[in-house]
């Protein structure tokens, strides 16, 4: 399918939708890796939308970028009670040993919080990591 | 055959749970998966015919299965982590299955929604404030008297929509309610979709939250003719941490920036797509069920103290021995907490400082750990209960490290309307970091220039420099219009009266 028929079917399952901007987006940046500006100038025009309302939507939220990047990303939460307990003391070894080729992407909070540090690679969860798990995730992904 | 119950709830999975499961699995045990206890330090919690194995790996099946593994904690519902509580929100944990309607209707599902369903939108509301349930989402707003305003207010179209966005470091309940007992909160949501007469509901998940998401999209479709008329969409957040106060979140459902509206006009007047809303948090709508049961509003008003009524469920995190989920009737202290339930660090050493409330609560000193678990009482301490989330750091952490940390947050997650809020946390961090030694006010080349002649000509003194983190938290307080920045003070200056030797 082209790009254009993938975005069509995108836009295709939320007719109807109230407000269905966000889920909208959410589709484009899972089925695209990003939500880049020709992206959003075609959604702007199925919403009726300006360019510049789509990109301001686009730009607020973490979720979304305007480039893709195809390296793995692992999630790691750096948020207080993940500090408290320890999470900062791994991470120049994880982001030494993630180098160029995985994505070490900071969060804040994954509800784990009695038993960080924790990650998340896409669905999958990971607690109780130490220096070792850690790096051994890196190298897995 | 044994059947062994584990826990599919996030912690339990991110904690090994299925590997666990696997292992029994493949020998030969059946293996149901049961919601959390929240005793998070035993998860992968294994259960068999009531007694509890924890935390166990896939190496212990064989050694459980025999009878002799040394992970054996006895009896769960008789461990003092569980006795001691008041689980009224959270009595199905551990015990179903989370997306089993016959579980549910064999644990009294659906009787809440009966009941109200035959009593009149009036006196349905009149037990939810005669109960004293306030919000659970951190301004502690009577939960009646909100659900009174969207009855009372005209519109043909209102909306019922739930906050699910637990963005608050060190909170989990919300999640674990989501995973754990997902029926429980649709019919709390249906409930008050009844006393207000909206015809559709919202729940806004954090994206952050896949199995909660999951969870709650099969429920629904699950529970479909229950609560029908009434809908139920999950809507799922972009990694916004701002989209959980409440207008935000009506903005990011709409489709736009998750900016903060003004208040008034309240979303109870004129909230999702300009009609009269109920926002609650998950906790709140959770409540609601068990409330409106024959007796339920007596039972709730009868827990708690003075005007904080009913069960927190009270989220034990960070550097904690026993972490996990506590319900408990207000008035509890911090002491009580930390040390004879939470078993203080689970480093072993001493606690330092514990921050209630998320990224906007105040850090509390062990001296004032005296302190009641009551809305009025933390506000009265400048601090805040906000969630019920509560992180202990031990005596390693650096305080003046979490107070920057605190306005480097809010710089990342202000939504940009204000300017205290925007620009005040990036000079927060700045600030901070001068003030710790890491950056100087040294004027610059310009500033030195004789026409400047309002430009500081020395670097100013530590003194000033304090006195001028002191106003800048002043006018953050004061001049923001919502929470985020209004809020990010208090762990700012609670770390700097408590902790004065982390800012040299
Ligand atoms: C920055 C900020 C973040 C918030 N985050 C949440 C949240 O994640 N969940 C929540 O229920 N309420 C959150 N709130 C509070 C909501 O604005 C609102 O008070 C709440 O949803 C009302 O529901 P309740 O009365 O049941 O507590 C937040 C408020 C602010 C200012
Ligand atoms: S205080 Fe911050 S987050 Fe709140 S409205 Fe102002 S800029 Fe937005
Ligand atoms: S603070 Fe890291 S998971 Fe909540």
């Amino acid at each position: 399918m082209n790009r254009e028929a993938q975005l069509e079917a995108i836009f295709g399952a939320f007719r109807g939708t109230e407000g269905p901007l966000l889920p909208i987006l959410h589709e484009v940046q899972h089925t695209f890796g990003c939500v880049d500006p020709a992206a959003e100038a075609t959604i702007a025009h199925e919403l009726n939308l300006s360019r510049a309302e789509v990109h301001g939507v686009v730009s607020f939220y973490h979720d979304f970028s305007a480039t893709s990047d195809p390296r793995p990303c692992i999630e790691l939460c750096r948020a207080e009670a993940c500090q408290a307990r320890g999470v900062e003391a791994l991470v120049p070894a994880a982001e030494q040993a993630a180098g160029t080729r995985v994505k070490l992407k900071t969060v804040y909070c994954l509800g784990l919080c009695s038993v960080g540090p924790a990650a998340r690679v896409g669905e999958r969860v990971h607690a109780r990591l130490d220096s070792a798990a850690l790096i051994k995730l890196v190298h897995s992904v | 055959m044994t059947t062994v119950r584990i826990s599919d709830d996030a912690v339990a999975l991110a904690c090994g749970a299925d590997d666990v499961a696997t292992a029994f699995v493949a020998a030969g045990a059946s293996v149901e998966r049961v919601s959390s206890w929240g005793m998070h330090w035993l998860e992968p919690l294994v259960e068999i015919d009531g007694i509890g194995f924890g935390p166990a790996s896939a190496a212990d099946v064989e050694a459980i299965l025999a009878g002799s593994s040394d992970k054996r904690i006895g009896p769960i519902a008789e461990h003092p982590f569980i006795v001691r509580q008041q689980r009224l929100t959270f009595a199905r944990a551990g015990k179903t299955r989370p997306l089993s309607l016959d579980d549910y209707v064999a644990t009294g599902g659906w009787a809440g929604l009966t009941r109200a369903r035959s009593l009149a939108p009036q006196v349905l509301i009149e037990e939810v404030t005669g109960s004293g349930l306030r919000g659970r989402g951190g301004a502690g707003f009577p939960a009646g008297i909100k659900w009174q305003t969207v009855a009372n207010a005209a519109g043909a179209r209102k909306y019922v929509v739930c906050n699910a966005d637990e963005g608050d470091s060190g909170t989990f309940a919300d999640r674990m309610l989501m995973e754990g007992d997902p029926f429980q909160l649709i019919e709390g949501m249906a409930i008050a979709a009844h006393a207000v007469g909206a015809g559709r509901g919202y729940i806004y998940v954090r994206s952050e939250y896949p199995h909660a998401i999951a969870k709650l999209n099969t429920a629904i479709k699950l529970a479909t003719v229950q609560i029908a008329p009434f809908e139920i969409e999950v809507r799922v957040g972009a990694g916004a941490y701002v989209c959980g106060e409440e207008t935000s979140l009506l903005n990011s459902i709409e489709g736009k920036r998750g900016e903060v509206r003004a208040k008034p006009p309240l979303p109870a007047i004129e909230g999702l797509f300009g009609c009269p809303t109920v926002v609650n948090n998950v906790l709140t709508f959770a409540a609601i069920p068990h409330i409106l049961i024959e007796g339920g509003a007596a039972l709730y008003d009868s827990h708690g103290v003075a005007r904080s009524k009913g069960t927190m469920p009270v989220q034990l995190a960070g550097n904690i021995r026993h972490g996990g989920l506590y319900e408990t009737a207000f008035g509890i202290t911090l002491n009580e907490l930390v040390h004879d339930i939470g078993g203080g660090t689970a480093s072993g050493r001493p606690v330092k400082a514990v921050q209630v409330g998320g990224p906007l609560g105040a850090y509390i000193h062990p001296g004032r750990f005296d302190i009641p678990f009551d809305y009025e009482a933390y506000t009265v301490a400048d601090a805040l209960i906000g969630h019920g989330g509560i992180v202990v750091f031990d005596d390693s952490a650096d305080m003046g490290h979490m107070a920057r940390f605190a306005m480097q947050f809010c710089a990342a997650e202000s939504c940009g309307k204000c300017t205290p809020c925007r620009i005040g946390s990036v000079r927060g961090v700045e600030l901070i970091d001068r003030i710790r030694g890491q950056g100087s006010a040294a004027p610059d080349a310009v500033s030195r220039l004789p026409q400047m002649h309002n430009a500081a000509k020395q670097a100013p003194t530590r003194e000033a420099e304090l006195q001028l983190l002191e106003d800048l938290c002043e006018t953050m307080k004061f001049g923001s219009l919502c929470a985020l920045g209004g809020f990010t003070p208090y762990p700012v200056l609670s770390a700097l009266k408590h902790w004065p030797e982390d800012f040299a």
